[in-house]
């Protein structure tokens, strides 16, 4: 009896966005009076930052401080409609929408700052920090805010924009299955280490390390947050979780956490988060969804680590103490 | 967390200002303070509680409701049934085309699953609510149950749903959604070596920190406006509208802000009834579910089986690969049809196979109907692919991840299902790991690259 070291591997894809498409989502910008901007959705935040995503995505097409933009979102009286958060949809289609909302504002913006400044709009440019400029000639410069003040209440303009995103829905063939299930995929590969104890069957995930290629990470630490959660929950779902242990037998369902198993901050394994991007052709700055797939490299991995580490397969989830033991048993009898 | 800048460098502008920023989150400090309001925060005067009388039987009839003691509890208002219900009948994704509907709001002579509503109950407390709930006394004539898929499937099984007339969702493909790619049988008669292995799955369920549920408040203009945590605001106000056949212009839903979802919170059970409620009393209603609800009640992610045949050469080619997928649906559809066509597209993984068969199959059973959750359609299927992919390897005696390599998808190849493959990046993914696992690969396969073979 002894505690077996071993590792497994696992690579995935996944799709951003609902199956065979047919999914909308649209934004509305538009500026206060002080040139603030408000995005206006119907997007629901599940706690994922969705919000703080939004108003990165339209401070960059507007070229604007983030913290000049507020979302107001997931009011059905005053937001435009979004087929829901999702299917690792939400930054790619709200982003999308946004963006184009965020553009035909940052048009009209432009086109009051010309009329100030006496340019053409062409000739002018962001610089990010919440100020027009002459391209070439910065010293040439207005402020969004007196852009603003100008639009509202000496040009009567309104600096406002629509955005819609829609990828038209793919229908199947019937019998070949001819389809576009998706436009955009993200990638993954994570290597397991794990001890099991031949003994008991318990398994103990050491490391697992994590690359993700996810299009483009628009903030970083957000990305972060949700790599790292997905990983854990990864791992949770290949050794501990179901409402059915004896599945399809209904008995013995868990009805609260001191029933229905998952991993405590003591079970969790070492984490490294690598990412890749290779930004995708329609994701609003080249983003995908990672929110999904980035739970889905873990199971196969520690199963495979299993296998390697005492060589028996549990083809079943969740992969508990108790398969390995009767898996063990067998093969000890063969 | 580390950003590898070098990988597509070439096809990649790092020159934006706010993208790119790991800028504070502004609902951050709301959250860890305790500041955000949740929809569970909002209470209005005179508000009342509602609870589910549920179904203790798998499968049965009901002969008869008697809620005449439930109604004289003290602090009951209101006690409804399935005749209460203006269209009882639903399916939600009757929205985008995908029909029969196939689910009652409110039983309505059979329940197909042990915890079904049967009997919705408002009362002034939870207490009473929950003592009322107690004295609804059903008669039940219990009926033979199926919870194993292939039993179900079989000629003479129970049938669980008599709105599908049989146990499986039939696609307009058949009984089964089909991929059809190459000629997989002369792929197996080819091949070096066959493995045909199956792999299963147990239903998991989302647990979020806040439990599904909604506030209602009935507004002095006729309207109802619903405090909710559904992941989709006008999905489930549609669906609302069509099981109240009430105007979508007099609901008015307030949400946004939800304590995880994870999939869990896409099925539009709760937001119909409290409105329901809280027009035929004129009072707010409120329905949470309790803990045991999220966890045997609201839909889990499904057991799935997933059957892999695959051919594959000595020289590490998989030539040939048949997938058969069940995704065990439960008594209903809710989103199951759709995860099954999911998983469909998604076989026979991120790999370039010459010849490939897919079937997938929504099955009903009597059990808590599931549905959509983070991964749906996928992350079972991705166990069994990659489970299978390291069984093939070993089979042949190859590196596991030598082996990936070899099958990776790269720009321009095909696709089963007759897309060619665009903006792929496993490989890069694969060699990254390999670096960073110290699992050394032969230099051949740290040379390739996803744009195009050969490269």
């Amino acid at each position: 009896m002894a505690i077996r070291r071993g590792r497994g591997v696992a690579a995935i894809n996944y799709p951003t966005g609902m199956n065979l498409g047919g999914d909308p989502t649209q934004a509305l910008v538009h500026s206060t009076p002080t040139g603030n901007f408000m995005v206006t959705l119907s997007s629901v935040d599940l706690g994922q930052g969705m919000k703080q995503i939004m108003a990165q995505i339209c401070a960059e097409t507007i070229g604007v401080p983030t913290d000049r933009v507020v979302v107001d979102t997931a009011d059905t009286d005053t937001g435009p409609h979004c087929m829901g958060t999702f299917a690792s949809r939400g930054t790619h289609r709200a982003g999308n929408a946004v963006i184009q909302a965020a553009r035909e504002a940052r048009q009209v913006m432009l086109e009051v700052a010309a009329e100030e400044l006496e340019v053409n709009a062409s000739d002018l440019e962001t610089d990010g920090q919440g100020n027009i400029l002459v391209k070439g000639a910065p010293q040439k410069s207005i402020s969004i805010f007196d852009v603003a003040l100008s639009a509202h209440f000496k040009r009567g303009r309104s600096i406002s924009g629509r955005g819609m995103f829609l990828i038209p829905r793919s229908y199947p063939e019937k019998e070949t299955g001819a389809m576009k299930p998706s436009t955009c995929y993200a990638h993954a590969c994570t290597v397991a280490e794990v001890e099991v104890d031949d003994e008991t069957g318990e398994v103990t995930v050491l490391t697992v390390k994590n690359v993700f290629e996810i299009g483009r990470a628009l903030n970083p630490k957000m990305v972060e947050q949700q790599l790292v959660g997905g990983s854990w929950m990864g791992i949770s779902h290949a050794l501990y979780e179901t409402t059915e242990p004896y599945y399809p037998n209904r008995d013995h369902g868990g009805t609260d956490f001191n029933q229905y198993l998952m991993p405590g901050p003591g079970d969790l394994a070492e984490t490294k988060i690598i990412v890749l991007e290779r930004p995708s052709a329609d994701g609003p700055y080249g983003a995908k969804g990672p929110g999904e797939m980035c739970a889905n490299p873990q199971i196969p991995a520690v199963a495979n680590a299993v296998f390697d580490a005492v060589g028996v397969r549990i083809d079943t989830l969740p992969i508990t103490p108790e398969r390995i033991l009767r898996a063990l048993k067998a093969q000890a009898a063969n | 967390m580390e950003l590898r800048k070098n990988y597509f460098a070439d096809v990649r502008k790092d020159d934006l200002h706010e993208i790119g920023q790991p800028r504070p989150r502004s609902d951050s400090p709301g959250h860890v303070t305790g500041k955000t309001a949740y929809f569970a925060d909002r209470s209005f005067p005179g508000m009342l509680h509602l609870k589910m009388v549920r179904s203790p039987h798998h499968h049965a009839r009901i002969r008869s409701i008697d809620t005449s003691e439930a109604e004289k509890h003290p602090g009951v208002v209101r006690v409804l049934t399935a005749k209460d219900v203006p269209h009882n009948v639903y399916t939600i994704l009757i929205l985008i085309q995908i029909g029969p509907e196939d689910e009652t709001v409110l039983a309505d002579g059979k329940v197909r699953w042990k915890g079904e509503a049967v009997v919705a109950v408002l009362a002034e407390t939870e207490r009473a609510a929950q003592e009322a709930a107690a004295k609804v006394r059903i008669d039940y004539e219990v009926l033979p149950a199926v919870f194993d898929m292939e039993e179900a499937l079989k000629p003479g099984a129970p049938l669980v749903n008599e709105y599908h007339g049989q146990n499986y969702y039939l696609y307009d493909s058949g009984e089964c959604r089909k991929v059809r790619f190459g000629d997989v049988e002369a792929g197996f008669a080819g091949a070096d070596h066959i493995l045909e292995q199956s792999y299963q799955s147990s239903p998991i369920e989302h647990a979020p920190t806040e439990t599904t549920g909604c506030v209602v408040a009935p507004e002095g203009n006729d309207r109802f406006t619903c405090y909710t945590n559904t992941q989709a605001m006008f999905f489930t106000l549609d669906n609302t509208s069509i099981i109240l056949q009430m105007p979508g212009s007099k609901l008015h839903f307030v949400g946004g802000t939800v304590g995880g979802g994870f999939g869990g919170k896409v099925d539009v059970i709760v937001e119909p009834i409290a409105i329901l409620g809280a027009k035929l009393t004129g009072r707010p209603v409120c329905f949470i579910y309790s803990r045991e609800e999220e966890m045997q009640i609201s839909s889990p992610r499904a057991a799935e089986k997933v059957v892999i045949k695959d051919g594959v050469m000595t020289d590490g080619r998989i030539v040939a690969r048949k997938v058969t997928g069940y995704t065990d649906a439960g008594a209903y559809s809710r989103h199951s049809p759709y995860g099954a066509q999911k998983g469909a597209g998604h076989y026979p993984g991120p790999y370039t196979i010459p010849n490939v068969w897919i079937d997938t199959y929504c099955v009903y059973t009597n059990r808590t109907p599931s549905s959509a959750m983070r991964g749906f359609g996928v992350t079972i299927g991705d166990f069994a692919l990659e489970v299978q992919m390291d069984k093939l390897a070993r089979l042949i005696g190859m590196d596991p991840l030598e082996f990936r390599f070899i099958n990776a998808y790269r720009d321009g190849d095909m696709k089963a299902h007759r897309q060619p493959t665009e903006g792929a990046a496993l490989i890069e993914c694969m060699q990254e790991a390999s670096r960073v696992a110290n699992w050394p690969v032969a230099e051949k396969y740290m040379a390739m690259s996803s744009y195009a073979k050969g490269a």
